[in-house]
């Protein structure tokens, strides 16, 4: 491994999106819009406040995660990846590097959408909004690492864009936001504790309710670890030979 | 200069199975091959004779690899290998959405070439002019030409290039296969696959491929003796009969 080399890939797939600026406007003017929706149907009520920051971390996770299928999937059918692999380069270079250009993306990503909601919109989070800041970008680099980890198993396009709701929808489903999970049936609980987005959701669930970062620092805790081993996975099923 | 004792590539008892699982294809079955050092060897044989297969093999990105495959002394696909072996998709593969020149540039970071490599790279597949052009709106041929570029960068020791002239003009081709001609003087080794059989007169040496199985082994001259054609295509088919034949069982080589 080589920071070198993760800097020079990260900066070469940033390149990639500057080149496509559609594609950048849609990745930031698209939760954007869709938190504007909520804001507007619920005006008048506290249900913005409540549901905002939770979305907050979904949108960028599911948008991080189709645009990094379809930027693997595009490298190994153009050959890139093929000829990436005939080089020095280290796998863990690749998915770093990757999650270093998506991570800053979602960075920016995170920032203008919480600015709109909050100056905007006027959602008010009764937690710490640098906190939310942060679950954040940790759920879109979350979104990057499972896309990483999940393209080894999208071989065509029609697999890849059915990865979505194959490993995000159930999540979504058992993370608490349609029940608590506390009144969820035992097996199910015990289902949801298991699944990355459940923490980043439980941690926002939280900072909407009032509390501090050494509140959420566990359920933070735990979404890093998911990020590094959805990477690790990512690294590990990345081939050098192909059958 | 370099070690010109040991052969670029060769090949025992080469066995490859292509798509893997229970599905897989067993393309190569039973192959010896040497490639001589510093030498523009040509790949030559009909599309689905097994060239990709082979080459990929070579570079380290095929896996159900039986046998032995040694290049440049080393087992196929040794680490130490990325650094010395240049390898040229059929398809081009570059960024699309990066410039010509923003992809010799990070594939150049990876090798550790320089600026001056990447000028030079450009000059040699005559696309200098095109430097800043994104890949994605340039012709075929284009692509091909910026592909083959980001092969030269690091001035490897084995140049593996699998079909690098097709679509492209008659004069551009003769430039490259001068080219390829430079690149070996100066001790690269070469292996260029083409289905086209004009291009045997271009190369030093000859290895003729059908259904996975090597025909011949030689250079043009020998093998025009050997089979009494007047050119490569002749050879060729006179070769193929020759196996066809229950009658005429021997081995031509």
């Amino acid at each position: 491994m080589s920071p070198r080399l993760t800097v020079a890939t990260a900066g070469r797939v940033l390149r990639q999106v500057r080149n496509d600026p559609r594609t950048v406007a849609l990745l930031i003017l698209v939760p954007c819009v869709l938190l504007g929706l909520i804001a507007w149907m619920f005006n008048g009520t506290p249900v913005l406040n409540r549901t905002g920051p939770l979305l907050l971390g979904v949108f960028p996770l599911i948008v991080m995660f189709l645009v990094t299928s379809v930027t693997t999937l595009r490298e190994r059918q153009s050959g890139t990846l093929e000829r990436l692999m005939a080089t020095p380069i280290n796998k863990a270079d690749i998915v770093l590097g990757y999650a270093l250009a998506f991570g800053l993306l979602a960075v920016v990503q995170a920032l203008v959408v919480i600015a709109v909601t909050v100056w905007v919109y006027g959602m008010e989070v009764a937690g710490d909004l640098w906190v939310v800041v942060l679950v954040a970008v940790l759920d879109a680099i979350l979104g990057t690492a499972l896309g990483l980890a999940g393209s080894a198993l999208a071989r065509t396009e029609f697999q890849a864009v059915q990865l979505m709701p194959v490993l995000i929808l159930p999540q979504l489903v058992t993370a608490g936001l349609m029940m608590p999970r506390a009144a969820m049936p035992q097996a199910l609980e015990w289902l949801s504790r298991g699944m990355p987005l459940t923490y980043g959701l439980e941690a926002l669930q939280q900072l909407a309710a009032g509390a501090t970062l050494g509140d959420v620092l566990g359920a933070i805790s735990a979404v890093v670890a998911f990020i590094v081993g959805a990477l690790l996975l990512g690294t590990l099923t990345l081939r050098r030979r192909t059958a | 200069m370099r070690n010109s004792e040991q052969p670029a590539v060769r090949a025992e008892g080469l066995r490859i199975v292509r798509g893997g699982g229970r599905h897989g294809v067993v393309v190569i079955d039973g192959m010896d091959l040497e490639v001589p050092p510093g030498q523009v060897v040509g790949l030559l044989g009909p599309s689905g004779s097994g060239k990709t297969t082979l080459m990929r093999a070579i570079v380290g990105g095929q896996s159900d690899v039986t046998g032995t495959l040694e290049v440049l002394g080393l087992p196929a696909g040794h680490p130490d290998l990325r650094r010395r072996v240049g390898y040229v998709t059929q398809s081009p593969s570059v960024y699309a959405d990066l410039s010509v020149i923003d992809n010799l540039r990070y594939f150049g970071r990876l090798i550790g070439a320089s600026q001056e490599d990447a000028t030079r790279a450009l000059a040699d597949v005559d696309m200098t002019r095109m430097a800043d052009r994104r890949v994605g709106v340039l012709s075929g041929g284009e692509r091909s030409r910026a592909s083959l570029a980001v092969a030269l960068l690091g001035s490897p020791d084995l140049l593996v290039l699998d079909e690098p002239t097709v679509g492209l003009d008659p004069v551009l081709r003769r430039d490259l296969w001068n080219l390829f001609h430079r690149l070996s003087r100066s001790g690269t080794s070469l292996l260029v696959s083409s289905h086209v059989m004009d291009e045997a007169q271009r190369c030093d040496r000859l290895l003729l491929l059908r259904e996975g199985v090597l025909l011949a082994d030689g250079t043009l001259p020998e093998l025009l003796e050997r089979t009494g054609a007047a050119d490569a295509e002749g050879a060729f088919l006179t070769l193929i009969e020759s196996m066809d034949t229950p009658m005429d069982k021997e081995p031509v080589r």
